[in-house]
């Protein structure tokens, strides 16, 4: 299902999921395009965890999991066999649910996606450390203290240090796994903020069971439900004019 | 593209580098029952099947005619086994019950570190205080000439199988759901009652697993039983008298034996019967403790 | 009332005797260690840890049983610690849910039940025989060594289970290989572990004398070996033959006492440095 015409950055046609015999996702077809946001929300185990970590091949990592269907980017069938895994990943970024800062130093977070590919000259790196700290807004508030182990950070900070070190490989697209649902609302706010601000130069597509979160910074939104896609449209349409009753149910919180 | 081939290349050779070690262990396995079949099948060119498992008669290097009976020797080893097992399973099972139910969280964290240590004592010293320090209190205690026989074998295993009874029971007791001793205590039941009537019940298995596991290696256990129990080669009266477990027969008989002889083969066919037993009293520990974690999921 | 009463009773009866089982577990293992203490002790001197027996070993020390318990453990610990290490990388972190991995964890588990005296006819025909190596201290230590290796294969393992999944999954969305994520990201975090595991092991290994006896271990040797393909003498070998071989077996007490106390204090100490350190290391965790 595409909202918007022209060629999407990332788009899933006919995507099942299945962990061992149970199937999570059902014929999901979902497009995102460039310089945009969306949302995907619905109740919990819905698959759009699932759905999100299908994007950047994360799902492979979980024994016994099986997928059908298609997933192109840039037109490409991410499991073509002359695609890189690897490769992937770097071009699609992916922030967790929860922080999960490496127990290295600051800087060492940011720079382990440039030195896993080899990267080693510092003056180099440095700059690469500071434009990703000063892209996920965390530069003024970390500069001073880039030796210092990253768990010393806050939740929050924690989490922009993650999107700094998924920034650093210079992703075309992000992946957010509900990146608020283990941080305080004043960061929230915070990464809301960021994530507009990425918008401009990324394709952005973050899972939230905050349907608040949703309307404030996507432009569309996805619907599922037990690992159907329910509907997917414009942000405000969703939120304002859906069509689908369940949908309606949902935002307007008789269940979730 | 090439770069990326040469990667993913060097990336399942590393793996294929790692599955070779995990499969080395299935290897020394099989390496070491394939070692002991093949060196042991000669000694049946002389000896019949039964004659070995079922005569008492040990004396290979008999001038008039040689006998191989290993089953004084089997008895043996299953004696020291069973005695040390009456010793160390309720024992062990009582230490376990006191850690995991008693105790103060201190205790535990004090006591579990010690059980450890003595898990660490080598078994030749376990023999040595088994002459220097039991043989004596033993020749004394039952008015005999010495006191190196089954008993102080038996006792001597018992103390090094505490700590596995003791440490897998209490993993198990440990493992044993709130809600049971709860609810237990809820119907009026003491402590203790609770403890006996609900928890080792249903702990049972995982201390049945920890007991075999004990059993197995109180079967291959070899320098306490060779240095204690003073090896006689006669069939077993008793507790009191001395015995010869299987081991033990292998630790003495292997280094003066000539090669390529029948007596030769006829030790690492012991040896055969060793890894049987043992394989087969660690494969129904495990069963059960497989069986026992997956009802835990 | 009378019912609630005889309950208590039971009770404190029963808690009795369990502490008694806790305090005679406790006693034996206060006995046997003051017991070698104090015997041990006396015999104990520079000149017991750093010459060689002397006078059919009535008189003298036991230099080269300690050098060669030393060195026999380095062989021990080469063959065992790497090996060791990449099949539990291989079983944490490779390893899928299969007929293979279940077989290799069950030969893993079978393996640290044969005992201790079959790795010694193992070693007899395998190392000594077919490889031609000899009874020598390499036999000795390659014997040893498999026998050690399921210990620090399940050692790695819990290591290698501590290191948190994000670890890995991070280190793999930015784009790391599996290798990749694997070196930079998790071994950091577990070799310390490991290696405390291992050292667990190798504790025991250096303990052990039934897999030495036919492989390597000399009752007596005037001088040092001088290469893998020479015999050794070892500690716990030595104890053996002072406490049940020697001709004068009342004499050579305070001899096999000292031996039994530099032996406990070798194991244990290698015993207790590790326990230390991994609940150092798990305190540190939380």
């Amino acid at each position: 299902m595409s909202v918007e015409t022209g060629i999407a950055k990332i788009e899933t046609r006919d995507l099942d999921f299945y962990y061992g015999p149970s199937r999570a996702l059902k014929r999901v077809n979902i497009s995102c395009h460039t310089n945009r946001v969306t949302a995907i929300i619905g109740p919990s185990g819905c698959g759009k965890s699932t759905f999100i970590r299908s994007l950047n091949r994360m799902n492979e990592v979980v024994p016994g999991t099986r997928m059908e269907g298609t997933i192109l980017l840039d037109g490409h069938d991410i499991h073509a066999s002359d695609v890189d895994v690897v490769e992937l990943r770097r071009r699609v970024g992916m922030v967790f649910q929860k922080p999960n800062p490496f127990p290295k130093s600051i800087f060492d977070n940011i720079a382990y996606g440039l030195r896993i590919n080899g990267l080693k000259d510092k003056r180099k790196l440095e700059n690469v450390v500071e434009r990703s700290l000063r892209g996920a807004a965390l530069w003024e508030e970390v500069k001073d203290r880039l030796g210092e182990n990253a768990f010393a950070l806050s939740g929050g900070q924690q989490q922009r240090l993650c999107i700094a070190r998924a920034l650093a490989v210079e992703p075309e697209v992000i992946l957010f796994d509900e990146p608020c649902s283990a941080i305080d609302p004043i960061a929230t706010a915070k990464i809301e903020d960021l994530i507009e601000t990425l918008e401009k130069s990324y394709t952005v597509v973050i899972v939230t069971h905050n349907m608040q979160q949703a309307a404030r910074v996507s432009d569309y939104t996805a619907f599922m439900m037990l690992g159907e896609l329910v509907e997917f449209d414009v942000t405000e349409k969703i939120f304002t004019n859906p069509a689908n009753k369940l949908t309606e149910e949902y935002i307007t919180g008789r269940f979730g | 593209m090439k770069k990326r081939k040469w990667a993913s290349l060097k990336e399942s050779a590393i793996r294929a580098l790692f599955l070779t070690c995990g499969i080395l262990a299935v290897l020394v396995l099989v390496g070491i029952f394939a070692t002991l079949l093949t060196t042991a099948v000669p000694a049946f060119k002389e000896i019949h099947l039964s004659e070995f498992l079922l005569k008492k008669n040990w004396d290979p290097t008999s001038p008039e005619k040689a006998e191989y009976g290993i089953l004084s020797m089997i008895v043996s080893t299953l004696m020291v086994t069973g005695g040390a097992l009456l010793l160390a399973v309720p024992i062990g099972i009582g230490v376990a019950a006191y850690l995991s139910d008693v105790a103060h969280w201190r205790v535990r964290e004090i006591v579990k570190p010690i059980v450890e240590i003595l898990a660490g004592i080598p078994s030749v010293v376990v023999g040595f205080l088994g002459i220097v320090l039991f043989g004596p209190a033993i020749a004394k205690i039952f008015h005999i000439g010495n006191g190196l026989n089954a008993v102080n074998g038996s006792v001597l295993l018992a103390i090094m199988l505490l700590p596995t009874i003791i440490s897998i029971s209490e993993d198990s007791l440990n493992a044993v759901p709130q809600a049971y001793g709860e609810a237990s205590l809820a119907l009026g039941a003491s402590q203790w009652q609770t403890l006996f009537r609900v928890k080792v019940p249903a702990a049972l298995s995982g201390i049945i697993a920890a007991c075999m596991l004990g059993m197995g290696r109180a079967i291959g256990e070899t320098m306490t039983v060779l240095m204690a129990t003073g090896n006689a080669r006669a069939f077993p009266h008793g507790f009191l008298s001395s015995v010869r477990t299987m081991t033990a027969n292998v630790a003495i008989e292997l280094g003066e034996v000539p090669y390529d002889t029948t007596h030769y083969y006829a030790l690492f066919a012991i040896g055969l019967v060793l890894f049987v037993m043992t394989f087969i009293v660690n494969l129904v520990a495990d069963v059960i403790l497989r069986k026992y974690q997956e009802r835990e999921q | 009332m009378k019912q609630a009463k005889r309950k208590k009773i039971a009770q404190f009866l029963g808690f009795f005797l369990l502490r008694a089982c806790l305090t005679l577990v406790l006693a034996i293992l206060l006995l046997f260690l003051y017991d070698i203490g104090r015997k041990g002790g006396g015999t104990i001197s520079w000149e017991f840890l750093s010459q060689a027996p002397r006078k059919g070993m009535t008189e003298g020390g036991i230099f080269p049983a300690i050098f060669g318990t030393f060195l026999v453990t380095l062989i021990t610990a080469i063959l065992a610690v790497p090996l060791g290490m990449c099949a539990a990388i291989y079983l944490n972190e490779y390893a899928r849910q299969g007929r293979l991995t279940r077989l290799i964890r069950l030969s893993i588990r079978n393996l640290s039940g044969v005992p201790s005296i079959v790795y010694g006819l193992f070693g007899v025909i395998l190392f000594v025989n077919i490889m031609r190596f000899g009874t020598s201290v390499l036999s000795a230590g390659l014997t040893l060594g498999l026998m050690t290796l399921p210990w620090t294969i399940t050692a790695s393992e819990e290591a290698l289970k501590t290191v948190p999944n994000s670890y890995r999954e991070g280190a793999l969305a930015l784009g790391a290989t599996k290798w990749q994520s694997i070196r930079t990201n998790v071994l950091p975090y577990a070799v310390p572990g490991m290696l405390t595991g291992t050292v667990l092991g190798l504790a025991r290994a250096a303990g052990e004398t039934a897999p030495i006896l036919f492989t390597g271990a000399a009752f007596f040797l005037p001088y040092l070996p001088k290469s893998l393909g020479d015999q050794f003498m070892a500690l716990p070998y030595h104890l053996y033959i002072m406490a049940t071989q020697h001709h004068q077996i009342e004499q050579v007490r305070p001899i096999a006492y000292g031996t039994a106390l530099v032996l406990i204090v070798l194991v244990l100490g290698m015993n207790m440095t590790a326990v230390v350190i991994r609940y150092r290391l798990r305190r540190k965790r939380r």
